[in-house]
């Protein structure tokens, strides 16, 4: 049976990155004792799909991976055990089946959702709702996207499937803007939300810094409907609650 | 939620910042409140070594059993933390709590290489306490050093407070309830450290002073304060089935060197390699109890998630109960899909057919380690493996379906001729053309390999060598290209790979491994111009290092390439490691007489001295010989 977990990511684990965090999950599996599957061979190793990778330094509040179980028990059994063997900063949110038919979760994702903070107070005087509105309002946002062996340019704007900014005020009375996206994150088209910032950051003529924002990552999405018409679905509602007499 | 030591800036700008957050699966955390005693358990090297080490995984285990005792985990900040910890002032910190180092009680380190040494000046320069014992106030935590490196602890003596000689499980507690004792009588830190000079097993070097002879060997050297022990007895735990080891090891998030639940079977060694310092210094054998190990192999795997095991020994062939834990390790682990990695076994029938059910055949590799090309130089280091049994095994393993074998030599041991450096190219060959004897061209399945590796021979200290002179590092180069010449000599040469280690790092660990107190100095000084992480060939300055010593007038021959008259005062003769001096001599004279000690220690008792412990092998009933 194919099972999709979700988890949040904070702290200090905003610091390990991807490949570790598969190892770490691939470890608290066993400790778990969920029956997982493995492959046939020599080496056989779990059946496991993370769904999109999150970069060093990102809070997440929807991190998913799939995996493939001999037999389960209940949802809430199985979350519970895995939240057992968590450390401080990875929550395990929940534990659901999915359809045989599913595809595995990183050829599921089609989007996520961002929301940025300021690490520092903001520029005085900028009306950061309103350039967002414009910024967003253009037909095309090109920017230069840096791959391995080459830069290129690409329009971001079709990419971007939410854009919005709300004031908020601080502990110490100031206000600051809090950013919120809904990107593409799917495997082919994965934009991060620092491209989008350093891209309306250079439009309102401000400075960024490389330190600058705080992202966390609010969930990850796939898409239900069609390319032309999307319809934007957190990973874990394709999946469905193990119960105490099985799916 | 914990708070980290470092800003979210420098985490995402220095490389791995993983090493530093602590927060892995198995760490302790403990309220400082209810605590009396911090301890810092540190391994002088980069995370991923130091975290790969049982021995503080063991201590760390210990102390965290104690209710009134938090013990943390601190390793060398890498060179890119490094600069920015010294440019920012930020102290540095132990892992779990990761608050400053310097507030703590004690600050344990662990010496298992010399190449650490001046590592652990960086560690206590980051950590803003001084580097000179002398220096310190009760503002400062106890610095204690333990380890292999600590039976000589000389070179090194100036930066410690205190050396813990032995094995840590028996004498820590007592060391504690004494500082405790100090902290609440209000005792001078010079009177703690007198008081802790006097337990078992722990030296404190401001207490002993060392005059030199005109020619710079040791006339004397003796304490100078009254109740100061003359000697230091080795501890030892002879009850190892029952005592500390940890079920829950601490599990890392980054890949480290043993990413592994390691179990260790045994302490010490039944066989007498003359070059082997581990083989003397644990001496006698304790085996563990098997009915323990196969518990604490499920409870760790458990505990960790690890998907792979791997045994711990000096010599894991030796350990009685072997099949029997192999068999159970088997069985388990097949259920859990868990990988058992063997340790170096000895190659015969019983090791290739378990290494055939652990392991692919086609991708792995046999090791064997015969540390002299020719009988007779394996007759002067007492390794007592016979080209017959190298070749009768390699044919076994051969026919077994293998085709990747690895040769271990030395190069430069005592008494070593051309003729034993060729005869490392020559066994090489032979092990290849076994391959051909033994294959029928229709069924070799690729090609066989042949990869013979050197190091370079440092005498050390409670060994039968601790009298040879090494050579120097041009000798050493000019040995490994006898070897180099002589591979490509032979009719196999084309499946013989031959590899051979730096020689200039070799120099330098012959100087510390028998190093008196003059050379503190030099390391400090070689500290100060840049020196660290030495054990990294990238980092390592041998220029800055030759440098130190031309500064200090100190001659790295007098320590290397110097043979010891059978009568000098060694700089660690006041250490008592079980194993006689006079045994140590015998087996020197012998050597240099071509003559072997045989049997082992399980067949016959050769009156080593470790018998005094009263355990271990030394009480088992004997095989016949």
């Amino acid at each position: 049976m194919k099972v999709r977990i979700k988890f949040r990511k904070s702290g200090p684990m905003v610091f390990i990155g991807h490949l570790d965090v598969m190892r770490y999950f691939q470890k608290a599996i066993r400790r778990a004792d969920i029956d997982i599957a493995y492959t046939q061979g020599f080496n056989p190793h779990q059946i496991m799909s993370f769904a999109a990778p999150l970069g060093v330094g990102l809070c997440s509040d929807g991190e998913y991976f799939d995996i493939e179980c001999n037999s389960v028990t209940t949802s809430d059994d199985m979350r519970d055990r895995l939240q057992a063997a968590m450390v401080e900063g990875f929550e395990i949110v929940n534990v659901r089946s999915l359809p045989d038919t599913a595809g595995n979760a990183m050829a599921s994702v089609a989007a996520a959702k961002y929301v940025v903070r300021l690490r520092y107070d903001a520029a005085d005087g900028i009306d950061y709702p309103g350039l967002i509105g414009r910024f967003y309002d253009q037909p095309t946002i090109p920017v230069v996207k840096q791959t391995k062996k080459s830069e290129k340019e690409i329009d971001i704007r079709p990419h971007i499937y939410e854009l919005s900014c709300e004031m908020e005020k601080t502990a110490d009375g100031k206000e600051k803007p809090v950013f919120t996206m809904l990107v593409n994150a799917s495997s082919a088209g994965n934009i991060k939300p620092s491209l989008v910032l350093e891209s309306f950051y250079r439009f309102a003529g401000l400075q960024a810094g490389e330190f600058d924002w705080i992202v966390t990552r609010i969930d990850t999405y796939t898409n239900t409907g069609t390319d032309e018409s999307p319809v934007f679905v957190p990973l874990d509602e394709v999946g469905r609650i193990i119960g105490e007499t099985g799916v | 939620m914990r708070k980290l030591a470092l800003s979210d800036e420098i985490l995402l700008k220095i490389e791995k910042p993983a090493r530093y957050i602590g927060g892995e699966v198995n760490s302790v955390m403990k309220d400082k409140e209810n605590i009396d005693l911090r301890v810092a358990m540190c391994f002088p090297d980069v995370y991923e070594i130091g975290m790969s080490h049982l021995g503080i995984q063991i201590l760390y285990d210990m102390f965290n059993r104690f209710e009134d005792t938090w013990c943390e985990r601190v390793y060398s900040p890498w060179v890119d933390l490094d600069e920015i910890m010294r440019k920012e002032r930020i102290p540095l910190f132990a892992l779990e709590s990761q608050e400053p180092v310097k507030d703590f009680d004690f600050l344990g380190i662990t010496l298992q290489y010399e190449m650490c040494y001046t590592n652990i000046l960086q560690v206590l320069d980051l950590a803003q306490i001084p580097l000179l014992a002398k220096e310190r106030t009760w503002e400062h935590p106890v610095v204690i050093g333990g380890g292999p490196c600590s039976y000589n602890p000389e070179p090194i003596a100036d930066f410690f407070d205190l050396f813990y000689i032995g094995e840590g499980e028996t004498g820590y507690r007592a060391l504690l309830d004494l500082y405790k004792k100090a902290k609440a009588e209000n005792m001078s830190r010079l009177d703690f450290l007198a008081e802790a000079g006097k337990l078992p097993g722990i030296y404190c070097p401001l207490f002993y002073e060392t005059e030199y002879k005109e020619d710079g060997t040791i006339a004397a050297f003796k304490p100078t304060r009254d109740g100061i022990p003359i000697q230091i007895i080795k501890q030892i735990e002879m009850e190892v089935s029952d005592t500390y080891y940890p079920k829950k090891p601490v599990v890392p998030f980054i890949k480290v060197t043993q990413d592994r639940v390691v179990l260790e079977i045994q302490r010490g060694c039944i066989r007498g390699c003359r070059f082997c310092q581990a083989g003397q210094l644990y001496r006698p054998v304790r085996e563990r109890d098997v009915k323990m190990l196969k518990e604490y192999a499920v409870e760790m795997l458990r505990a960790t998630g690890h998907e792979e095991i791997s045994l711990s020994s000096l010599s894991s062939s030796d350990y009685s109960k072997l099949p029997e834990l192999i068999d159970f390790l088997i069985e388990e682990c097949d259920k859990r899909k868990i990988n058992i990695s063997l340790p170096s076994l000895r190659i015969d029938a019983f090791s290739l057919d378990v290494m055939s059910k652990v392991q692919d055949v086609r991708k792995s590799s046999l090791t064997f380690a015969p540390e002299a090309g020719t009988q007779r130089m394996r007759n002067v280091i007492n390794k007592g493996l016979t080209e017959e049994v190298i070749l009768s095994g390699a044919a076994e393993a051969f026919k077994g379906g293998w085709t990747k074998v690895k040769l271990y030599f030395m190069l430069g041991l005592p008494t070593e001729t051309e003729e034993d450096r060729r005869g490392i190219a020559i066994l090489s060959n032979e092990v290849a053309k076994t391959f051909y004897d033994t294959v029928p061209k229709e069924e070799r399945k690729g090609k066989v390999q042949v990869t013979a590796s050197t190091s370079f021979f440092i005498p050390k200290p409670f060994t039968p060598f601790q009298w040879a002179a090494m050579h120097t590092a041009e000798e050493f180069i000019s040995y490994a290209k006898t070897v180099k010449d002589a591979v490509r000599e032979q009719l196999n040469q084309k499946v013989i790979k031959y590899n051979w280690h730096e020689a200039d790092i070799s120099l330098l660990e012959g100087v510390f491994a028998r190093g008196d107190r003059k050379v503190c100095k030099v390391i400090l000084d070689a500290y100060h111009k840049g020196c660290f992480f030495d054990a990294w060939s990238e980092y390592y300055k041998h220029d800055v290092w030759l440098e130190a010593f031309r500064e200090n007038g100190i001659s790295i021959d007098f320590y290397t390439t110097r043979e010891r008259k059978l009568d000098e005062i060694f700089p660690w003769d006041f250490i008592d490691c079980g194993v006689s001096r006079k045994f140590f001599e015998r087996e020197w004279l012998r050597a240099t007489k071509d003559q072997v000690t045989t049997p082992n220690c399980r067949m016959q008792c050769q009156g080593c001295g470790a018998a005094r412990f009263g355990g271990g092998v030394c009480f088992e009933p004997r095989e016949e010989a």
